[in-house]
């Protein structure tokens, strides 16, 4: 199905359930609402329909392309698990990098291996970190790509070296840090079990369990409204602009810091991705 | 002694199963992070994650501060509120409902002007006859009509929107007044949403 099918699809099952639901005493119209989203979900959860799997194809492509100074493609960049292994290494990210002395999420890791093993210019690639209309981001195929080698394996977060155990505990605090015009943190959506934005589900990510779970292991996702692949970095992102928080650098350490914590939270969380979402 | 019971109610809600480490890490090396994730904004843009006092023990917190300390912001909180000069507290329960429905405004991705909504709705139940609403708040249907209209009620409930904090310590609400997001008449508006007998809240 194309893009405009599914957002056809989404506009029309919306007014589909607000005019179901009209009928209906309030709460069975909020259980009545609630069963349609969850049915609309299940409906574009087709792995045969989901756009994010041409994202995948492109990352494969592009994990071989040999570019940059040295004309050499990524498959010699070790994500963790070895030089080139692709299989669960995104289970086990982010993680610390001897070789740079650093913990890196993939997206970090990625622009690192660009830099030292191809000498590529990763300006241009950070420019295009988010896709949209005429604008394709290298960064969403790759992690696609690498992140569909772990679909069916559970998150192992690395915590042993001190540096993720500061990463994990700076994670935290950043999670509860509240500030802004609206002294919003990231609790302040995330932290109770149940709770809705508006009609939105809001997965609960101050403690460990089925939530973070769930969330950790469908990103990175298709965003059926944005017509693009979604990573972590994006959706971290969106995070500080509905908070009213400046704009958060790409590959920063902080958001880093708050992807170990959250992976924390999801640990064991089964990996299914490409995931689709409205 | 209410105080007290209530701060002992909100560790109770608040306390994470989880959160262990984010009281322990040195919050020099949480600045650090800070520092580094918004190095290349703008002044006034890294004014925006720079906390106040109150913003600083509520994250410490966990929103969950000792009883001392929710005395002390409470009482910090209520000596800032600013009540309209003409002590109306009441403006128009359909500019409100506009106040209440909208969220833009203030967001990277808005320009300066964009007009900045309360977006209560996004957490608070408020008219039954709107069945998109948030639940992060507590409903706030039948709002006035349950307190009887009382004009110092909608005073009481003006004084929470400007500043939640000046009732309950590290509320989770934001503090719209104290931090100039909504206007005097916007919160007026909103204040009239919630108490005027003709607003849709107490239909």
């Amino acid at each position: 199905m194309t893009d405009m099918g599914f957002k056809k699809m989404a506009g029309w099952l919306a007014a589909l359930v607000l005019v179901a639901a009209s009928c209906l005493p309030a709460s069975a119209q909020q259980d009545a609402a609630e069963k349609e989203i969850e049915r609309y979900r299940a409906m574009i959860n087709d792995p045969m329909a989901n756009p994010g799997f041409l994202a995948v194809d492109r990352g494969e492509a592009l994990w071989a392309r040999k570019r940059g100074a040295k004309n050499v493609s990524l498959e010699s960049c070790d994500l963790g698990e070895g030089a080139g292994k692709l299989e669960g290494a995104y289970a086990k990210l982010p993680r610390y990098f001897k070789d740079a002395d650093r913990v890196m999420d993939l997206e970090q890791r990625l622009l690192w291996c660009m830099q030292k093993i191809q000498e590529l210019d990763t300006a241009d690639i950070v420019k295009r970190r988010f896709g949209g209309p005429g604008v394709e981001s290298d960064m969403q195929d790759l992690v696609g790509f690498i992140a569909n080698k772990s679909s069916g394996m559970k998150y192992q977060p690395q915590v042993s070296h001190p540096k993720e155990k500061e990463m994990l505990a700076v994670g935290e605090a950043l999670f509860h840090r509240r500030a802004g015009v609206n002294d919003f943190s990231c609790t302040t959506c995330h932290g109770d079990d149940g709770r809705r934005i508006r009609l939105q589900a809001l997965p609960n990510f101050a403690k460990p369990g089925k939530d973070a779970q769930e969330t950790m292991g469908s990103w990175p996702t298709y965003r059926v409204s944005q017509s693009q692949l979604r990573t972590m970095q994006h959706r971290l992102w969106d995070c500080y602009r509905q908070m009213r928080h400046p704009i958060p650098e790409y590959g920063s350490d902080g958001i880093t810091a708050l992807t170990v914590y959250m992976v924390q939270m999801g640990a064991g969380g089964e990996i299914t991705v490409p995931s689709i979402k409205r | 002694m209410k105080k007290i019971i209530l701060a002992a109610c909100i560790a109770l809600a608040s306390g994470s199963a989880f959160a262990q480490s984010a009281s322990k890490v040195d919050p020099a090396l949480v600045d650090r992070y800070v520092q580094s994730m918004w190095s290349k904004v703008s002044d006034e843009w890294k004014a925006r994650v720079k906390q106040d006092e109150t913003q600083a023990i509520c994250s410490a917190t966990l929103n969950a501060p000792s009883a001392a300390e929710f005395e002390k912001i409470v009482a910090r909180e209520k000596a800032a509120v600013v009540f309209p000069a003409d002590g109306k507290v009441m403006g128009d329960w359909k500019a409100g409902l506009k106040v209440a429905n909208t969220g833009t405004g203030g967001q990277f991705s808005d320009k300066p002007e964009t007009y900045k909504g309360g977006n209560c709705y996004a957490c608070h139940q408020m008219a039954p006859s709107e069945l998109s609403f948030g639940t992060l708040g507590p409903s706030l249907t039948g709002y006035g009509k349950a307190r009887k209209f009382a004009p110092e009620e909608a005073k009481a409930a003006y004084a929470k929107i400007y500043n939640a904090q000046a009732v309950m310590a590290c509320s989770q609400m934001p503090r719209f007044g104290h931090n100039k997001f909504l206007t005097e008449q916007q919160m007026k508006d909103v204040t009239a949403f919630l108490f005027d007998p003709e607003s849709p809240v107490n239909k």
